[in-house]
């Protein structure tokens, strides 16, 4: 068992489930999976929610989370099966052999203590430093890791920091003591994508240059793609396949890796703006009761009926207010928004019925935004009841058509939310906006939540509908991915601004303005050798200047 | 809904049903008349007298049937109007917001920053002491925590997008409170009822035995204890059944409660 | 200036405001009721003439703004008035009693708070486990019977049936510490009893927190044994919210005082103050309850003082 540092065979994890109204059952997350990873080698585990991913990184470590267990297979780590070592063996393993770096950097330092003495406790604690090593080696990897002041950093309690750079201690943390394989689950998810790349390229330097192993845990792909050597894809606790990067993702065998590898690359023609815009929004600036700053400064754009707006930036740039203030819900403090025709009065309370029918809105969560006492059919129903008077037949008749529509069919109508998967719920949120026949639709981040392939069906529909419906989108996201699949024009916000705007076709091309060539740039595309190339031209472009 | 009901709560709803319908039915069932003299003072139990007799001679099991009906109807009827009372203020308050919620707000935690036997003490003090009075006075000063409970509830709810989603609609605040929020907050609260209910119970106990609840010669449990209170030195237990009735009622409620909790908590993902 | 002193000195004057919300409030309900001071004193069946001298004599038909500042500018001088039922000096006699009262909520503090602190952790390390079920279901019949009850429980079983303690609770000057504390010994067993429930289901539940946090797994995950997990990762953060629940806790016990006095004719605050509201003294009923009511004020802005304290975002601000 010398050959590979991590050596798991026929891993078996299972779980307890306390389903409502049902005995407590134990369920099988993960049956039996089998690999090696070598000294220096950093593999990928890529799947979507309930893959099963994190709990074999977690397994690693003989850890499991919850209510979850270990039932069988084993586990070698620096040839002994951990699976059946002793409590004390697997103290000196966890925090010693192998680390963890965990998604959510933010929950997990504890906030009472400073940062140094965390990332430093357990290379003390395993003997592996004195102290003084210890914080020598701290300060080294915070220097290798980017982040400012590595001499004084470790001195500042967690919430002093930012989520970028809170992350970053957090690799600093799992590399300090010097382990021989380090669990990396999901570490750049939570941030924005132009952070992402800059921690991204930190993680990957640092693994290089300690030669560490680990364990890369994500549900992108085209991330995956940039840290990895070899990719493993698991689907509903299986392995789908194995092979190296290039393999995967130029060549994949399976189906469910093709599907993975071609999400996000739906093909969607340009419409050039006709006739009178839908939504104009002029000047518009807005604020928040109590603060003294603008959220929105001087805000102008204009939507076209049956056409798509995107309108793209990162969290704290003003998308969703902007959402806010054309529904009414955020009054501006300046400005207009015209809307079929007329102008939006901005309190949305006295507003017109027909104004609220013709204006609708769906959410990111589709869990909070559904009542979870009613039926689909309720949901469905009551802006068909409440807009249009139907009752009784006629209004039965309507839901089945909107749920035809929604490609949900038959049966769902007496379901409630809870019985529905992810992608279902969105749906259900779709063909309640559809049905006060609107003539535009405020998407916020309608996908964000979803897994890849659940949103590029969302995608799909809401893309269909538009053509057969002929209504307008407003689709505030994140992601560049999906603006390029559903936009017409694009409005790119950076802090309360719009600094791009335009149709998709020119946004999108050269030359571009620093901010929106930062995001396009920060994107991770899915071929090898993307983040260097991006990080050597990031260098030669500020040695230029 | 009853399929899946745990020992433990089953247990709980029939002792709590055998409480209240002993209450409802204790003319047909006591004895003795309530006030009847039909032996010595402090009697030991015997076929004739189950409980004994208390501090006058009158069937102890006689005056704990009537005085479980006084401390029950106090109770329940405290309960609903602190209900009716906090709820419907509370989720008022969470509705309008704004300076309402201030002000309802801000003065159920000027009540609440004195503790309620005290508060309770202080007004009785001043008016009559007579059953509508005890309802009135703890009805109200219990209603400062369902009121908590309820805003703090429905201002959960009420930031849910389906709420917000409702109002995009243009839907009045009727349907937001009946429709979207009361359905959701509705579990929480008949649990918070039972809590309540046992409250009310040991408050006018309390009341009662200080002497300034239920007065004689109706009989309540808080009572009891006070006249018989004197027999425990010279070890007369006579004082000590209300214990047993009311910890044994206050349990079963609370089982009761606990269970109805658990079924919310779990319901997030199953029907109502 | 330090935001955390701005905010404990913003606490402060709540505090503060609120204490003088609550005597107005008290003071005002005096007021707003049915029938005053006079009538209480002499009953429903007094004639005008004898109604309307006491009046005069106890100054009522001053109005009542100014009756109020005359009562409250007494009670910051110490002078709280006198009884309108012995005329005894008011402040004379809750001194002594308070001073009791005082007395058997310290030592009921003294045994139950570390008492419930411990058995809250043991209910958290034997979670779900026996000895947690064993605790919660004695916790569970405590809370449910009223403190009274469980005062005669105990005098019955212990000291009629078993001779332990003594069932009243007599305390005067000439008696040594000793002597107090066997006579206050039921007593403060019951105040244990009362509040221990409530301390160590409320201490469970802030630890359990505490624990299920994500920074506890990062500690198990550095290889951590359980006693440092506990020590030096559960503990800092779990102190400020046991403290409050140990305040609140506190807080809750100056209120069972009154019930436990009247069962064991213990000589403080509590009997005095259900003497009072028999006899309808109003200027006693309204001395003690202002007193009550500082002291439940108090230990409230105490506990969240200090959570305020120990909060590491505010003490270590951006």
């Amino acid at each position: 068992m010398s050959d590979g540092m991590l050596k798991v065979r026929g891993l078996k994890i299972g779980a307890t489930v306390y389903p409502p109204g049902e005995k407590p059952h134990d369920i099988d997350i993960v049956h039996g999976v089998s690999f090696d990873l070598e000294q220096g080698k950093v593999l990928g585990l890529i799947g979507e929610s309930g893959a099963g991913k994190s709990t074999i990184g977690l397994a690693a470590m003989a850890y499991g989370r919850g209510g979850v267990e270990l039932t069988g297979g084993e586990v070698w780590v620096n040839g002994r099966d951990i699976l059946q070592s002793s409590k004390g063996d697997l103290r000196s393993l966890r925090g010693g052999e192998v680390t963890y770096v965990s998604q959510s950097a933010a929950a997990s330092f504890n906030p009472a203590k400073q940062i140094m003495e965390q990332v430093t406790e357990a290379a003390i604690t395993h003997g592996k430093f004195s102290k003084a090593e210890a914080e020598s080696r701290a300060v080294e990897l915070f220097d290798k890791l980017g982040l400012p002041d590595p001499q004084n950093i470790g001195k500042r309690y967690p919430h002093q920091v930012s989520g970028g750079q809170l992350q970053r201690c957090m690799t600093a943390l799992a590399l300090c003591p010097e382990p021989d394989l380090v669990v990396f689950d999901e570490p750049t998810t939570a941030l924005d994508v132009t952070t992402q790349i800059d921690v991204l390229m930190a993680i990957k330097d640092a693994i290089r240059e300690t030669g560490v192993a680990a364990l890369y845990i994500t549900h992108d792909l085209a991330v995956v793609a940039q840290v990895s050597d070899d990719i493993m894809v698991l689907k509903m606790g299986e392995m789908v396949e194995y092979g190296t990067v290039d393999q995967i993702i130029n060549a994949p065998k399976e189906e469910y890796t093709q599907a993975l590898v071609s999400v996000r690359s739906i093909d969607h023609e340009e419409k050039a703006p006709a006739g009178v815009p839908v939504l104009k929004v002029e000047n518009i600036t807005a604020r928040y009761k109590g603060t003294n700053f603008d959220v929105l400064k001087d805000i102008n754009v204009e939507l076209h009926a049956g056409q798509t707006l995107a309108v793209v930036g990162e969290s704290g740039s003003g998308k969703s207010t902007l959402a806010r203030v054309i529904t009414g819900l955020l009054p501006q403090k300046g400005g207009n928004v015209h809307f079929a025709g007329r102008d939006l009065n901005p309190v949305m309370r006295t507003r017109p019925r027909e104004d609220l029918r013709e204006l609708q809105m769906i959410y990111q969560m589709a869990d909070t935004a559904m009542n979870p006492r009613q039926t689909v059919g309720t949901i469905i129903g009551r802006p068909l009841e409440f807009y249009f008077g139907l009752r009784g037949a006629e209004k039965q008749k309507r839901i089945q058509e909107l749920l035809d529509e929604i490609e949900l069919g038959q049966g769902f109508q007496d379901r409630y939310p809870a019985e529905l998967s992810g992608g279902q719920k969105q749906r259900v949120c779709i063909a309640r906006a559809l049905a006060a026949k609107p003539k535009l639709i405020i998407c916020d981040e309608v996908t964000s939540a979803l897994d890849p392939l659940v949103a590029d069906g969302i995608l799909k529909l809401l893309l269909d509908l538009q053509k057969r419906e002929d209504v307008a989108y407003l689709f505030i996201t994140h992601d560049l991915a999906t603006v390029r699949a559903i936009a017409d024009s694009i409005a790119v916000m950076y802090q309360g601004e719009v600094v791009r705007y335009g149709p998709k076709s020119e946004v999108l091309a050269p030359p571009f303005d620093d901010y929106t060539d930062l995001l396009l740039s920060s994107v991770p595309e899915m071929k090898l050798g993307w983040l260097e190339s991006v990080i050597a031209n990031r260098k030669m472009a500020s040695a230029g200047n | 809904m009853m399929k899946n009901i745990p020992l433990t709560a089953l247990v709980g709803l029939i002792i709590t049903s055998l409480y209240f319908a002993a209450a409802l039915l204790a003319s047909w069932i006591a004895p003795y008349g309530m006030a009847e003299i039909v032996g010595d003072v402090w009697e030991p139990s015997s076929a004739e007298h189950l409980l004994g007799t208390d501090n006058i001679g009158r069937d102890l099991l006689t005056r704990m049937i009537y005085g479980g009906q006084t401390t029950i109807f106090i109770a329940t009827m405290g309960t609903i109007l602190s209900f009716v009372t906090g709820s419907s203020l509370g989720f008022l308050a969470a509705v309008l917001g704004g300076w309402a919620d201030q002000l309802l707000s801000r003065t159920v935690d000027l009540i609440m920053a004195i503790p309620s036997l005290i508060m309770a003490l202080v007004i009785l003090a001043m008016v009559p002491v007579t059953v509508p009075v005890l309802i009135l006075v703890m009805g109200f000063l219990d209603a400062t925590r369902v009121f908590r409970l309820a805003r703090s509830v429905a201002v959960d709810i009420n930031v849910m997008d389906y709420v917000e989603a409702a109002r995009l609609r243009g839907e009045g605040g009727a349907w937001v409170i009946f429709r979207e929020i009361l359905p959701n907050a509705l579990s929480p609260l008949v649990a918070e009822l039972g809590l309540r209910f046992i409250f009310m119970v040991l408050f006018i106990s309390t009341l009662s035995f200080l002497g300034l609840g239920v007065q004689p010669p109706l009989a309540d449990w808080g009572g009891i204890v006070k006249e018989n209170k004197d027999g425990i030195v010279y070890g007369i237990g006579a004082a000590l059944y209300p214990a047993i009735a009311i910890a044994t009622l206050a349990i079963s409620v609370n089982l009761v409660a606990d269970w109805v909790l658990n079924r919310t908590t779990s319901l997030k993902g199953g029907r109502g | 200036m330090h935001p955390i002193i701005k905010l404990v000195v913003q606490r402060l004057s709540l505090g503060i405001l609120l204490l003088f919300a609550a005597s107005a409030m008290i003071f005002g309900l005096t007021e707003a009721l049915p029938g005053d001071a006079a009538q209480a004193v002499l009953g429903q069946t007094a004639t005008p003439e004898s109604l309307a001298n006491l009046r005069e004599e106890m100054g009522l038909n001053e109005p009542a703004i100014s009756r109020y500042f005359d009562w409250l500018g007494g009670i910051m001088t110490g002078d709280l008035g006198s009884s309108i039922v012995n005329r005894l000096d008011i402040a004379e006699s809750v001194g002594k009693r308070l001073g009791n009262t005082l007395f058997l909520a310290f030592w009921a503090a003294v045994v139950s708070v570390p008492l419930a602190i411990f058995l809250g952790l043991l209910a958290v390390r034997y979670r779900d486990r026996w000895p947690d079920k064993l605790i919660s279901a004695i916790t569970l019949t405590t809370i449910s019977i009223p403190e009274f009850l469980i005062g005669y429980v105990l005098v019955y079983f212990l000291a009629v049936k078993m001779g332990w303690g003594t069932a009243l609770a007599m305390v005067n000057d000439s008696m040594s510490l000793g002597q107090k504390l066997n006579a206050i010994a039921l007593p403060v067993l019951v105040l244990t009893l009362v509040v221990l429930a409530h301390m160590m289901r409320m201490t469970r539940a802030a630890i359990l927190n505490v624990m299920q946090s994500a920074y506890i797994e990062t500690a198990e995950l550095k290889g951590l044994s359980v006693f440092n997990v506990i020590a030096k990762h559960a503990f800092p953060n779990a102190v400020s919210p046991i403290v409050n629940v140990v305040m609140l806790n506190l807080a809750y016990l100056v209120v069972g005082v009154v019930v436990v006095e009247v069962v064991f004719v213990y000589p403080g605050m509590g009997q005095f103050l259900v003497d009072a509201v028999t006899k309808r003294d109003v200027p006693v009923v309204l001395a003690c309850g202002v007193i009550f009511a500082a002291i439940y004020i108090g230990l409230n802005m105490l506990a969240d003082i200090i959570s305020i304290l120990a909060n590491p975002r505010l003490r270590h601000p951006k």
